[in-house]
């Protein structure tokens, strides 16, 4: 048997946050930080959490073989990517000029320096760092008892641009609307931390541990912002 | 409605127990941070910051072993700060469950601890606190200098030039604090506060001197913090988390309640 939820160790940051959480929420599931292929596909979730820079986060995806157990479960099984764990999937990040796995088509972009003012001209600073409301654009699962328009905890520099809109399953305004989830099939990611986002972000993950990874995009909910 | 303005209570540590007196009603065991961690998250902190006062170099361990604690009940971000002198020190903290590592006196005595500890764990994990002070007398313009050695030492920096420093060498965030007004209950040195947040492009979080919720209130509005850490109006009772933030919403600042 293997485990319920298999967390991706390629030492990019602190798991025992991701893997507390878990324990917290589905206090009988099998819950493993690992690095290791077998494990990992023959867990029946997979979660890529990661911090730090882009460059360095590839760098030890490779260093470690990882791409392909990661291509893979991204294709097979529910699962969940977590800020540098979200940008990754992309293909290419403005972070040190990185090529990502390219799983999902669109890139990661810094925010641009100029843009970073309120509407009352007051600096907005970069890493984006505290809780932010997310707003959702797709019914999916993993918003289950959570409304939109509920804060998470972020903090990052990088954002997504997703290079297909029927991607997005959340937006967030700093100041303008960036991508804060995406959902495609079996995959749902996010730039926040669900793990240090107190009940909503409890509510993400449970949400998660129950899901079969199916997911169909609801008429009229890709573009919603339109 | 965009990012919250946040409210940070701190927690003095030493020896694994919480000092200052923490005065809550119903509390079972006023020093244990474990219970205080969890009851300042039930009234809605945004993040909680464990401040290591261990004086003694053999009880050091112990902070890492509270914040495993916490970090198993209570999902919000936690920073500790105190005595971290090595990247090793960083790592053994996140690993026990930080979120972020408060670096102090280290980023004086090794700038370079800051550069390695944030291009090894990112940036967003390495907060540099600055103890500052002001240096400039009566009738010249302001100016503030970093102090160590709970501000008895001046180090002879600029409190400003130095934030820009530690920016550019990867502090992801700054704690500043005002050793004037630290212990006071005069509100925080909202010049000071001004001058280094205005001046950074990461997030300030404004320190020492609160004394009632309009502190807050200015901290945000006239300091232009992005952030505020309060001790002893949470731990007397004086007020809740709860009670200041609808308080800061009530004068406009967005904050997550």
């Amino acid at each position: 048997m293997g485990a319920d939820v298999a967390i991706i160790d390629y030492g990019m940051g602190n798991l025992r946050s991701v893997s507390k959480a878990f324990e917290h929420v589905a206090p009988t599931a099998s819950v493993v930080v690992t690095a290791d292929p077998e494990v990992i596909l023959g867990a029946a979730r997979v979660v890529f959490p990661g911090q730090g820079a882009a460059p360095d986060c590839m760098r030890e995806i490779e260093a470690r073989g990882l791409r392909g157990v990661i291509t893979q479960a991204a294709r097979s099984k529910p699962f969940l990517g977590i800020c540098m764990g979200q940008q990754v999937l992309f293909e290419h990040s403005e972070e040190g000029d990185t090529p990502c796995l390219g799983i999902l088509p669109g890139r990661v972009l810094r925010f641009p320096a100029e843009a970073m003012h309120d509407d009352q001209g007051q600096r907005l600073k970069v890493p984006h760092m505290g809780w932010n409301e997310v707003h959702q654009t797709s019914e999916h699962p993993l918003w289950a008892g959570i409304p939109s328009g509920t804060r998470f905890y972020f903090v990052h520099s990088y954002y997504v641009e997703a290079g297909d809109p029927g991607l997005v399953a959340g937006f967030t305004l700093y100041p303008f609307a960036f991508t804060s989830a995406v959902a495609r099939d079996n995959i749902f990611a996010v730039q926040f931390h669900p793990e240090k986002s107190q009940s909503a972000g409890l509510t993400l993950l449970a949400n998660f541990v129950m899901w079969d990874g199916k997911f169909q995009p609801t008429a009229g909910s890709a573009g919603a912002c339109r | 409605m965009g990012l919250a303005k946040r409210i940070i209570p701190c927690l003095d540590v030493t020896a694994g127990r919480v000092v200052k007196g923490v005065n809550f009603v119903g509390l079972r065991d006023a020093g244990d941070p474990v219970e205080i961690a969890r009851r300042y998250d039930e009234q809605g902190a945004d993040e909680l910051t464990f401040l290591d006062i261990t004086a003694t170099s053999d009880e050091r361990d112990i902070i890492v072993h509270i914040i495993e604690a916490v970090a198993a009940q209570v999902f919000i971000p936690l920073t500790v700060g105190g005595g971290v002198r090595s990247v090793d020190d960083v790592r053994r903290l996140l690993n026990a469950g930080a979120d972020k590592v408060s670096i102090n006196t280290a980023a004086v005595t090794n700038p370079q601890l800051v550069a390695d500890a944030s291009a090894r764990f990112g940036s967003q994990c390495i907060v540099v606190a600055i103890d500052a002070k002001q240096v400039s007398v009566e009738g010249e313009p302001p100016r503030w200098n970093v102090f160590t050695h709970g501000g008895r030492k001046d180090v002879g920096l600029d409190a400003v030039a130095w934030a820009q420093n530690m920016a550019a060498l990867g502090a992801g965030e700054i704690l500043l604090t005002s050793m004037d007004r630290d212990g006071t209950k005069t509100g925080f040195n909202l010049e000071l506060t001004r001058a280094v947040s205005d001046a950074v492009s990461i997030p300030v979080i404004a320190s020492g001197g609160v004394g009632n919720l309009d502190h807050l209130v200015d901290g945000i509005k006239k300091g232009h913090a992005d952030a505020v850490l309060a001790a002893s109006i949470f731990h007397y009772g004086e007020f809740t988390v709860r009670q200041a933030k609808e308080y800061m919403a009530r004068n406009g600042i967005e904050v997550r309640l």
